[in-house]
């Protein structure tokens, strides 16, 4: 299968620079300097690469969207990775830094950005420092600072921590986290491209959507568009983790089944169990069941499926455990994730908790279904972010998907105790 | 309250972080952090001296500090142990795992040892899902753990 963020990832001293360029790092960048920042745009725009956060929006997209004439401009590049079952940043960062700063400086040409800025999750210490040293090496070749390269373009990155909060991850939290503020989101519009950080305009990118830049300004959009579905181009980083044997993070054409992912790539389910359940793309997406399992692996498929490809998190789940048990801890995630500025989060995730729990203690009853629902109704798609519609999406699918777990709650259930 | 000092090397360090924005504010966090690792707790008389750097009231970043979960008000031990309890580790035995380091530090899930050598805390996702069941010790990761395995990180650390 064509690796193109994992060619060399395993490669011994990948995350210096001296490997790196061995290895045609920052080749892209003369191509780059040589064509109109614009045709940049174009390229990326013509590649079909959709930003690998989360939303899948068409990244050359973005970067047409920032307003007209208005400088300074900001690069954020989100490296907030928190989203249950990813993990695939992490190893990118930790092992190929220089890929990402080469990115990060395609985009900043591309949109005429001078600043980025990587936003790490607090706990991601140990990748700050290592990047740290990358940017230090990439500014001592002249690969950031002053007129890089002799093209006249200006450019500094700078590595920015956080502090413990999943929800900043979200785009506009992060801005206000990365202004000194607590990490709420904001209300869009304006989207950061027209009013993002320090209210200019502001391109915000996961890790690996900026990772996968280089190529397509070396090899070029049409190789990159020939990967992959229609609508779903290139390649993407799988994290497989859960009930597999060989739990990782796998780079995979759009499109490859699910079935492959966990039975060949991953090794198939740990003491040959059976597959109950999966998630597709992380913590925040509805899980499907095992029949599934043939489902395409790319944006558009999976959304037939009635599920989203999300962060490229796929969570193995096998018959070994009753699914509302999983529920309650995703469920318990979003209760301490929810920032709490919007009402029917805060409260909300607070009540799926009580129920779900109550449920498990075996006080609960057929009822309390109808009012997971009805909660869950409540909540979607009336809050400022999607945290609280992250956290329906779990208990939703599991009810449908696998009301006879809940069920089997209510077969042992003491006289007087449900209520 | 006694007037908190930053060492001369914090404020190197200091003047390092503040050359990287163009608006003071956006340093509170590398600030925070910057106490938090040398003290392991943020103090409100740090919390001034902040404020101070800045030119934002202590209230202020009293209630930024707040929101964020790695920032504390009481003095951690010198070793956090951040244990993942999340979904991937969930399905691969954490929650045992988590039980069995208490009892070997001999605290419950929260607490910090009388020794203040380590905390021990039940922590969200902490992106390294495909090593479950994993931990995080200060800076570094520990996964795929097993009973062994943390009882030999535990005494590995003095």
């Amino acid at each position: 299968m064509t690796q193109i963020l994992f060619k060399d990832i395993n490669k011994e001293g990948l995350h210096t620079m001296k490997v790196y360029e061995g290895l045609g790092g920052y080749q892209s960048l003369k191509k780059a300097f040589a064509q109109k920042p614009e045709e940049i745009v174009e390229a990326v725009k013509a590649s079909g690469l959709r930003g690998r956060g989360g939303a899948g929006f068409p990244t050359g997209l973005k970067w047409s969207f920032l307003a007209k004439d208005v400088f300074p401009r900001y690069l954020c590049c989100n490296a907030d990775e928190s989203e249950p079952g990813t993990c695939k940043d992490r190893e990118l960062l930790l092992k190929n830094p220089h890929l990402l700063i080469e990115g990060m400086i395609l985009c900043s040409y591309a949109c005429r950005i001078e600043t980025g800025y990587i936003y790490f999750r607090g706990e991601f210490q140990d990748l700050s420092f290592i990047m740290d040293k990358a940017l230090d090496e990439a500014r001592a070749k002249g690969y950031l600072g002053k007129n890089i390269l002799g093209s006249g373009f200006d450019l500094d990155i700078h590595t920015h921590l956080g502090a413990g909060a999943y929800i900043c991850g979200e785009e506009s939290a992060l801005l206000n986290s990365l202004e000194g503020g607590r990490g709420e989101p904001r209300m869009k519009p304006p989207f950061p491209a027209v009013e993002g950080l320090y209210s200019k305009p502001t391109v915000i990118n996961n890790v690996e959507t900026l990772c996968a830049v280089p190529y397509i300004v070396s090899e070029g959009a049409d190789k990159y568009a020939a990967l992959g579905t229609e609508k779903s181009k290139g390649t993407k980083l799988v994290s497989v983790s859960g009930h597999v044997k060989k739990p990782g993070n796998y780079e995979i054409e759009m499109g490859t089944p699910t079935s492959e992912l966990i039975y060949n790539l991953a090794g198939g389910i740990q003491n040959d169990n059976k597959l109950k359940a999966f998630i597709p793309g992380g913590s925040s997406v509805p899980m499907l069941p095992a029949d599934k399992v043939d489902t395409p692996y790319d944006y558009e498929s999976l959304a037939e499926a009635g599920t989203m490809l999300g962060s490229g998190a796929l969570i193995v789940i096998d018959d070994s455990i009753n699914i509302v048990e999983a529920t309650l801890r995703l469920i318990s995630f979003y209760m301490h994730e929810s920032c709490g500025k919007c009402t029917p989060c805060r409260e909300g995730t607070r009540w799926l908790h009580q129920i779900v729990e109550r449920i498990m203690q075996n006080k609960g009853q057929l009822e309390y279904i109808t009012r997971l629902e009805d909660i869950c109704d409540n909540m979607a798609f009336k809050t400022f972010c999607p945290l609280a519609d992250a956290c329906v999406a779990p208990v939703v699918s599991s009810i449908k998907y696998f009301r006879a777990d809940y069920e089997e709650y209510f077969k042992n259930v003491p006289a007087g105790a449900a209520s | 309250m006694q007037e908190y000092k930053f060492t001369e090397e914090q404020e190197k360090e200091i003047s390092r972080i503040l050359a990287k924005y163009p608006v003071k504010t956006s340093a509170l966090l590398p600030l925070l952090t910057l106490v938090q690792r040398a003290d392991r707790v943020v103090s409100p008389e740090a919390m001034v001296a902040i404020s101070k750097k800045l030119d934002v009231s202590p209230a202020y970043v009293q209630s930024v500090m707040s929101f964020y979960t790695m920032y504390h008000t009481e003095k951690v031990g010198k070793y956090m142990i951040l244990f993942c309890i999340n979904i991937s580790c969930q399905l691969n035995g954490c929650d045992k795992l988590l039980e069995h380091t208490a009892r070997k530090l001999n605290i419950k899930v929260g607490e910090t040892t009388s020794d203040e050598k380590f905390t021990l805390h039940r922590e969200e996702c902490l992106a390294a899902c495909t090593e479950a069941p994993m931990m995080r010790v200060n800076d570094t990761y520990y996964g795929n753990l097993t009973e062994q395995r943390i009882d030999q990180i535990l005494e590995s650390l003095d």
